[in-house]
C-alpha cells in the first residue's frame, strides 16, 4: 500500500516535470509552428537565473519564480526580434538559426560560468508516505504545473489577448485586415512561450542541477511531449504528460531510468504512428 | 471618400494592375466587374494593403495611405470581406465576431446583438466552430464580422462565390437593408451580373489590369452590351 502511494505520488512529479518542460515549447511550436532548437537551452538559462540569483542572496523563491520567467522571457524578446522574426514560414531556416543559437548558448554558458556551478537545493523537506518519503518539493512542482496549465487555458479562452492570438496563429491577414498587428502578436507569444519555459528550468533548477549542457537532455522530451499532444496544445500537453509520465515513470521503477527513457520513446512512436496529428488531433478537438 | 490614382501593382515581378484609377464618394455603392484574372481580388488587396503598391497612390479620407500596413488601414475605417471568406476555423462564430468588434468604439455585446440583427440565419450558429459551417453562412458570418468593427468603407470581395442561390438572394437583402440602414460606402468586386446590378450604383469594367469603362447597372443587365464590354454573356 505505502509503495502504491509512493509509486503514484513519484507518477505525478513525472507527470508535472514533462508539462513544465514541454508548455513553453507548446506555446512556440504547437501554437506558432517554430521549432525551437534551443528551447533546451532556454530551460538551461532559467535554471540558471535561479541558481545564480539564489547565490547572490536573492530569495530562492524569487529567483524561481519572478527572476527566471522575467531573465528567459526578456531574452526571448529579445531572440525574437533579432532572428525569429525574419524567419517565419521557413521552417528550416528556423531549424539552422535555433540550431546554432542553442550551440552559441552552451558555448557562451561555458566560457562566462565554467562547466559546473554551485546548484540550489530544494526547498521544503519530505512527508510521510507510510514507510517512505516523500519530497514537499516535488508536491510544489505539481501545483505549479496544474497552475500553469489551468492559467495558461484560462489567458487563451477567456481572455481578449488569448481570443486575438488564437485568431492570429490561424490566419494572421484576416486578424490584420480586423485591425491586429500580427508582429507584435508574434513577439508577445514568442515572449510568452520564453517566459514560461524560463519558469520552469528555474522550478526544476534544484532536482535536475545547473550545467551549460543540460537542456539536450529535456530538448527531444519537450518536442515529443508537444508533438503527442496535438494542435490543441494546451490539454494536448496535459493528456501526453500523464500519458508518458505514467509509462516513464512505472517502466523506470521496474528496471532502470535508462529503460523509462526509452519506453517513453517507444510509446510516443507508437502514439505517433496511432495518432499522427497527436491526441488532441482526435479527442478533444474543440479545445485549446 | 476613396480616390485611386494610377495604382500599379504585382507580385514579385509580375505585374497585375496597370495604373488604376477611380474614385468613390461616400455614401456610395461602386460595383467592378471583370473576368478572372483581371485583376478585381489584386485590386482589392492593393486597396487594403497585402499587396504593395509599385506605383501611383490611394487616398482615404484625404490622408495618403498608400504605404500603409493591413491594420493601419483598418484601424482608419477599411473593412475587408475578403475572397474565401478567411474565417477563423477554430474559434467559434461568437468568437469570430468578437474579433470583428476589436476596432468598435461601442460594447461588443451590443455591437454584436445590433448585426446579428440583420444576420438572424447566424443566431443559432454561435456555439459552433466557424469551419465547420456552409459556404453561404461562412459568407453571411465574414459580413458580419466585418460590420462589428463598423468600418465606413466596405470592400467585398466576389460574395457569391460559391454560394447557394438562396444565400445570394439573402446576402443581397442584407446590403440593402445595411444601405437603408447605415452610413456605409462599399466597393463590390464580382463576376456575378445579377448581384453586381442590383447592388450598385455605378459599375466599373476592369480589363486586363486596368479600368476600361464605366456603365450604368441597367447596362449590366443587358447581355449585348457586357458581351461587348468585357467578353462575358450574362
Amino acid at each position: 500500500m505505502d509503495l502504491i502511494g509512493l509509486t503514484g505520488f513519484n507518477i505525478l512529479v513525472a507527470i508535472a516535470t514533462l508539462v513544465l518542460l514541454a508548455l513553453g515549447l507548446g506555446v512556440i511550436y504547437g501554437m506558432m509552428r517554430i521549432i525551437n532548437l534551443a528551447h533546451g537551452e532556454f530551460l538551461m538559462l532559467g535554471a540558471y537565473a535561479t541558481a545564480l540569483a539564489t547565490n547572490h542572496g536573492v530569495n530562492i523563491w524569487i529567483s524561481m519564480l519572478i527572476v527566471s520567467p522575467l531573465v528567459v522571457g526578456i531574452f526571448g524578446l529579445l531572440v525574437e526580434r533579432l532572428f525569429i522574426r525574419f524567419l517565419y514560414g521557413r521552417m528550416i531556416d528556423t531549424m539552422l538559426a535555433t540550431w546554432g543559437l542553442s550551440l552559441a548558448l552552451i558555448g557562451l554558458v561555458t566560457t562566462l560560468f565554467g562547466t559546473t556551478v554551485q546548484g540550489v537545493s530544494a526547498p521544503l523537506g519530505g512527508f510521510a508516505i507510510g514507510r517512505y518519503q516523500g519530497s514537499l518539493y516535488g508536491l510544489f512542482l505539481v501545483a505549479c504545473a496544474a497552475a500553469m496549465l489551468g492559467g495558461l487555458y484560462a489567458l487563451l479562452r477567456t481572455t481578449r489577448f488569448g481570443l486575438i492570438v488564437r485568431a492570429t496563429m490561424q490566419n494572421p491577414n484576416m486578424a490584420a485586415a480586423l485591425g491586429v498587428s500580427p508582429p507584435r502578436i508574434y513577439m508577445a507569444t514568442f515572449a510568452l512561450g520564453s517566459a514560461l519555459t524560463g519558469l520552469a528550468g528555474g522550478l526544476l533548477a534544484p532536482v535536475s542541477g545547473t550545467a551549460p549542457n543540460m537542456g539536450v537532455a529535456f530538448v527531444a522530451k519537450s518536442f515529443i511531449t508537444v508533438l503527442g499532444g496535438g494542435a490543441a496544445f494546451v490539454t494536448g500537453t496535459g493528456l501526453a504528460s500523464t500519458l508518458f509520465g505514467i509509462i516513464d515513470e512505472i517502466a523506470t521503477e521496474r528496471t532502470t531510468p535508462v529503460f523509462g527513457e526509452v519506453a517513453l520513446l517507444l510509446s510516443a512512436v507508437i502514439l505517433i504512428r496511432v495518432l499522427p496529428q497527436g491526441i488532441t488531433g482526435r479527442f478533444f478537438r474543440r479545445s485549446t | 471618400m476613396l480616390t485611386v490614382d494610377r495604382l500599379a501593382a504585382g507580385y514579385g515581378r509580375i505585374p497585375i494592375l496597370f495604373g488604376v484609377s477611380f474614385s468613390v464618394a461616400a455614401g456610395e455603392f461602386v460595383g467592378i466587374l471583370g473576368h478572372n484574372g483581371m485583376g478585381k481580388t489584386t485590386l482589392l488587396r492593393a486597396l487594403m494593403g497585402y499587396v504593395p503598391a509599385t506605383g501611383g497612390s490611394v487616398t482615404f479620407d484625404g490622408a495618403d495611405i498608400t504605404r500603409l500596413p493591413p491594420y493601419a488601414r483598418a484601424r482608419r475605417g477599411i473593412g475587408l470581406v475578403p475572397q474565401g471568406r478567411e474565417i477563423f476555423p477554430n474559434l467559434t462564430v461568437a468568437e469570430n465576431l468578437r474579433m470583428g468588434c476589436l476596432l468598435s468604439a461601442g460594447d461588443e455585446r451590443e455591437t454584436i446583438a445590433g448585426v446579428l440583427t440583420v444576420f438572424p440565419r447566424l443566431e443559432r450558429l454561435l456555439d459552433r466552430a466557424g469551419g465547420a459551417l456552409s459556404g453561404g453562412e461562412q459568407q453571411l458570418l465574414a459580413l458580419a464580422r466585418c460590420l462589428c468593427a463598423g468600418p465606413r468603407l466596405i470592400l467585398l470581395d466576389e460574395p457569391t462565390e460559391g454560394i447557394q442561390p438562396s444565400i445570394i438572394d439573402e446576402i443581397i437583402e442584407a446590403l440593402h437593408t445595411l444601405r437603408r440602414t447605415r452610413e456605409l460606402t462599399i466597393v463590390l468586386v464580382e463576376q456575378n451580373l445579377h448581384c453586381i446590378a442590383s447592388l450598385s450604383q455605378r459599375v466599373l469594367i476592369i480589363q486586363k489590369g486596368t479600368i476600361t469603362q464605366e456603365v450604368s447597372p441597367e447596362a449590366v443587365r443587358d447581355p449585348a452590351l457586357i458581351h461587348e464590354f468585357v467578353g462575358m454573356a450574362g
